[in-house]
């Protein structure tokens, strides 16, 4: 039953994991950039949330909409100020902005709403499914998580494969020039899925934050870190790679922090990651991307 | 510093199919191809490519567009390994080797978007091309031993000798970066030519040029050869320079060999001039 | 030979920079009119001197950005004051110990390069940078779990457990106290020592740079694919620059440790790491005048500017962002070149000069 139950925790987990990998695959696999301050944006979805719900006493509905919003802002913001600029840029440059932005949000956070832990109320609903005589008891937030999960796995592959500003990103990431002169705004694409992606982080933010309710500026630079290690882990650039990754790397994470160690849980994710990208550099899903000599 | 150990010799003496030069009919040819091809995923870039050249040989390989000329160089240089067929570099398998190995047991190439190590200056450029011709170990440039002088010494006179072969030894300590088109591929050519190759592959050396640099391009060529006594394959679309300076040609087509000769065999053959102007509609 | 002397030259003035200031700083020591706190700055600004200077070994000189640099400086600083206190029987003189002790501890911080360099250096750009501070995080969570005792039996480890487990006789002593780090160490650092590995590392890294090796480094930098066609091999340089890079941070770990009385796993954490990354943007990738300068300015100026330090790292951030604006971006590039012509406008003839010789 412990079996179970971690794996269910897993999930759970992996399911965060995998929403905030999506932000880090579908901005890499178009602006062929690492996002770094991904894991950031969650940070500041989940204080948007918590001020709306606990000090402004907005409904939870309203506060996660809320925190949609101002993520999307602030993502297509942080693209069109820091990015765009450097969009021929050598990778190392705009790796390094990357850290900078990541950098930035996190010490202005740590101004605007100090270092003091702050406790997330309960968004999603409190309370508990129980299941064989109550051996096993599931958490409303795992369900949620989960059921979430799998709704933006479905909207998204809708949406990538059906709409035309799906279509258009696919396009923009196999090859940027072809696309432009198919009429494509390579701009205005790149812009959509940062905004798509923070709008995800915001998500990803109340989630993390309902299911580990404290909350700090840097609570979302592990899961931002760890969930940029699922998106390789499953192919950096492929959208159901970034789910597959996210949810292994959650099961991975809470077995070895069940059945080894909790100090050690991190070190064995990240090893994992090592491993996967010496055996299968472009990860479980991933392309192989040569260099044109 | 290991050196690279040549692998066990496997002489595969086969009757070329090249029009090799005289002056090099009784030697063993520095390099031949044999039914080499690769794939990328289901499709087939070059296949059944069959080519040997002579040991102080100037070979053309050209064809229209996409026909597979610089995945071949790619193939000869192992920056691609091929799917199939045998490259024989004097007569010795390149089977498994590197880029790197490659180079060592004599290969050198050019490339047609120019790759030179920008930053550096024109004579570290060229230094680093003899990277494995003068060498000497870490510790040695680190604290500076007498052998670090020594080696230094040598390099630096004999990377400004072969500048001057392309006068640009006043260039010597200019950013490779800076220099003007015309002199970064003259400057790779040199870089190339330090690391004491057998084959020079030359992709594309007179894109861009005017009429006036390529024709001091096919003088240097030529010059090349007759001083260090080395065979040079080129991949060019200025037939001026192909007909002038190649003494075998050979034509690509989608991946595929459709002729091989010398230029005037070339110059009029059908299936060439087919491959380079279209099919004439009959009737 | 005019190149060779312009390096040389420029070389001289770093050394020389270097040199004056450590006798300029005596000086002033000896006559008192230091105050404490910048005092207590001098080891710590030797210590980020040669972080940055190793680090940008691998970034500038290298090309591949390096996220843990703070696990190698760990590395150092475990091993150095572990052999520190385990060579304190046999070695009575403080800094014969302190130098054998760094040697040990860039030893130890080179060979855990080796081991991550086999791996990470197979991979490039983000992957790299990604896998470094995955081996960042891993080299604190296993220090966070490692135990390490002495006794008359000799050094005792244990892993995961705790300090019970390492069953020390009597009069053993724990060194590594889990996440607990050391405490208790006898300071042995001085700025004297500080100042010894600051010219060390700069002997290494700038004639390492300027020599055969150094070059086929660089050529990797500037062009991975034409390195490899005139015969250099990538791994073994790239494993080169990164492990000299590794070793120069395990000393200054050791150099860093042995300064305060605990340390912690946790004090070399990711903001370490790109704590001293900003020094190297900031001095200028590849320049190592640049870093030199970056790390003392930006260790001192909080210092002095107490008043502002919730702000420090929000600056930070923003200047790192604003360097990399500047350094990529043509628009401004072209702005800021614009401003700088008005200048050597108005300077007239002397300006002039100034950009005809650069």
């Amino acid at each position: 039953m412990t079996f179970l139950s971690y794996f269910i925790s897993g999930l759970s987990l992996g399911s965060i994991y995998a929403i905030i990998a999506l932000g880090y695959t579908m901005v890499y696999g178009i602006a062929k950039m690492l996002n770094f301050a991904h894991g950031d944006v969650i940070m500041v979805g989940s204080y948007i949330c918590f001020f709306a719900v606990s000090r402004w006493n907005l409904p939870p509905v309203v506060g996660v909409l809320l925190a949609m919003i101002l993520c999307t802002v602030l993502g297509v913001t942080i693209e069109r100020l820091a990015y765009k600029p450097l969009r021929s840029a050598p990778s190392l440059s705009v790796l390094i902005t990357a850290i900078g932005i990541s950098y930035f949000l996190q010490n202005a956070a740590q101004l605007l709403w100090t270092s003091n832990p702050k406790v997330f109320p309960s968004v999603v609903g409190d309370g508990s499914v129980k299941f064989f005589d109550g051996r096993l008891s599931i958490s409303v937030i795992t369900i949620v998580t989960i059921a979430t999960c799998v709704v933006i796995m479905v909207a998204l592959t809708w949406f990538t494969s059906k709409t035309r500003m799906g279509k258009a990103m696919r396009a923009c990431s196999e090859d940027k020039g072809a696309a432009q002169l198919m009429g494509i705004s390579v701009n205005h694409t790149i812009s959509v899925t940062f905004a798509i992606g923070s709008a995800l982080a915001a998500i990803a933010g109340v989630l993390l934050s309902s299911a580990y309710p404290t909350l700090m500026p840097t609570t979302g630079s592990m899961p931002g870190i760890k969930a940029f290690t699922s998106a390789v882990f499953g192919g950096i650039g492929s959208i159901p790679g970034a789910m597959l990754g996210g949810i292994l790397l959650g099961i991975i994470e809470i077995f070895s922090k069940g059945y080894i160690s909790t100090q050690l849980s991190d070190a064995i994710v990240f090893a994992v990651l090592i491993v996967i990208l010496l055996v299968k550099p472009t990860g479980l899903l991933g392309k192989q991307i040569t260099e044109k000599v | 510093m290991s050196s690279y150990k040549r692998p066990e010799i496997k002489l595969v003496p086969v009757p070329s199919t090249n029009i090799i030069p005289e002056r090099d009919i009784d030697k063993l040819p520095v390099l031949e191809a044999r039914n080499l091809g690769i794939d990328f995923g289901g499709l087939i870039a070059v296949d059944d490519f069959n080519m040997a050249i002579g040991r102080t040989e100037i070979a053309g390989l050209i064809g229209p567009n996409g026909a597979g000329k610089t995945t071949v160089f790619n193939l000869l240089t192992k920056v691609y390994q091929p799917t199939r067929g045998t490259i024989l570099l004097d007569g010795y398998d390149t089977h498994n080797m590197t880029t790197v190995q490659v180079n060592k047991a004599g290969i050198a190439r050019t490339f047609q978007n120019i790759r030179l190590f920008s930053n550096l200056s024109v004579e570290d450029n060229v230094k680093l091309g003899m990277h494995n011709q003068i060498t000497y170990g870490m510790w040695s440039g680190i604290f500076r031993l007498p052998t670090y002088w020594k080696k230094e010494k040598q390099a630096h006179e004999r990377a400004m000798e072969l500048l001057s072969i392309f006068d640009l030894q006043d260039l010597a300590n200019k950013q490779a970066g800076s220099l003007p088109y015309g002199a970064q591929r003259k400057l790779e050519i040199v870089r190339a030519l330090a690391t004491n190759p057998s084959l020079l592959l030359l992709d594309e050396p007179a894109a861009g040029m005017n009429p006036s640099e390529t024709s001091e391009l096919m003088d240097n060529i030529v010059k090349v050869r007759d001083l260090f006594q080395i065979a040079i394959m080129l991949i060019e679309h200025d037939m001026n320079l192909v007909m002038g300076i190649c003494e075998g040609i050979c034509v690509l087509n989608f991946g595929k060999v459709i002729a091989k000769g010398t230029p005037s065999q070339i110059q009029n053959n059908p299936k060439v001039i087919e491959a380079y102007l279209g099919k004439r509609k009959e009737g | 030979m005019k190149r060779i002397g312009k390096r040389l030259r420029s070389n001289l003035v770093i050394y020389g920079l270097v040199v004056v200031t450590y006798v300029v700083l005596q000086m002033v020591m000896g006559s008192g009119h230091i105050s404490s706190s910048l005092q207590g700055q001098l080891v710590p600004i030797c210590v980020y001197v040669v972080m940055a200077v190793s680090l940008n070994l691998t970034i500038g000189v290298l090309g591949e950005l390096s996220l843990g640099h703070a696990g190698f400086m760990s590395v150092g600083a475990f091993t150095g004051v572990v052999a520190c206190i385990a060579l304190e029987g046999i070695i009575s003189l403080g800094a014969v110990r302190m130098a054998v002790s760094m040697l040990i501890g860039a030893a130890c911080a080179a060979l855990a390069g080796v081991l991550i360099g086999i791996p990470v250096l197979r991979l490039s750009g983000d992957y790299l940078a990604i896998v470094t501070l995955a081996f960042g995080e891993i080299i604190k969570n296993i220090i966070n779990c490692l135990y390490v005792g002495i006794d008359h039996r000799g050094l005792r480890i244990s892993f995961l457990t705790s300090a019970a487990a390492l069953e020390l006789a009597e009069g053993g002593r724990v060194i590594i106290d889990g996440p607990m780090g050391i405490s208790g160490i006898k300071k042995l650092s001085t700025f004297t020592m500080g100042f010894a590995l600051i010219l060390i590392t700069l002997f290494i890294v700038l004639n390492l740079i300027y020599s055969r090796s150094g070059r086929a480094i660089m050529a990797l930098r500037d062009n991975r694919i034409a390195a490899e066609s005139v015969g250099i091999p990538a791994t073994k340089y790239k494993m080169m620059a990164f492990v000299t890079s590794a070793a120069l941070a395990g000393a200054a770990g050791t150099l860093y440790a042995l300064n305060y009385s605990t340390v912690t796993a946790a004090k070399f954490n990711f903001n370490t790491s790109i704590l001293i990354l900003v020094f190297v943007v900031l001095g200028g990738l590849g320049n190592i005048l640049g870093s030199i300068i970056a790390a003392t300015v930006l260790t001192i100026l909080p210092e002095m500017l107490r008043q502002f330090n919730d702000y420090r790292m929000l600056v930070y951030a923003v200047v790192l962002i604003l360097v990399m604006l500047a350094t990529n971006n043509d628009d401004f590039k072209g702005l800021l070149y614009q401003i700088r012509g008005k200048i050597l406008a108005r300077n007239g003839t002397k300006g002039k000069e100034g950009a005809v010789n650069e």
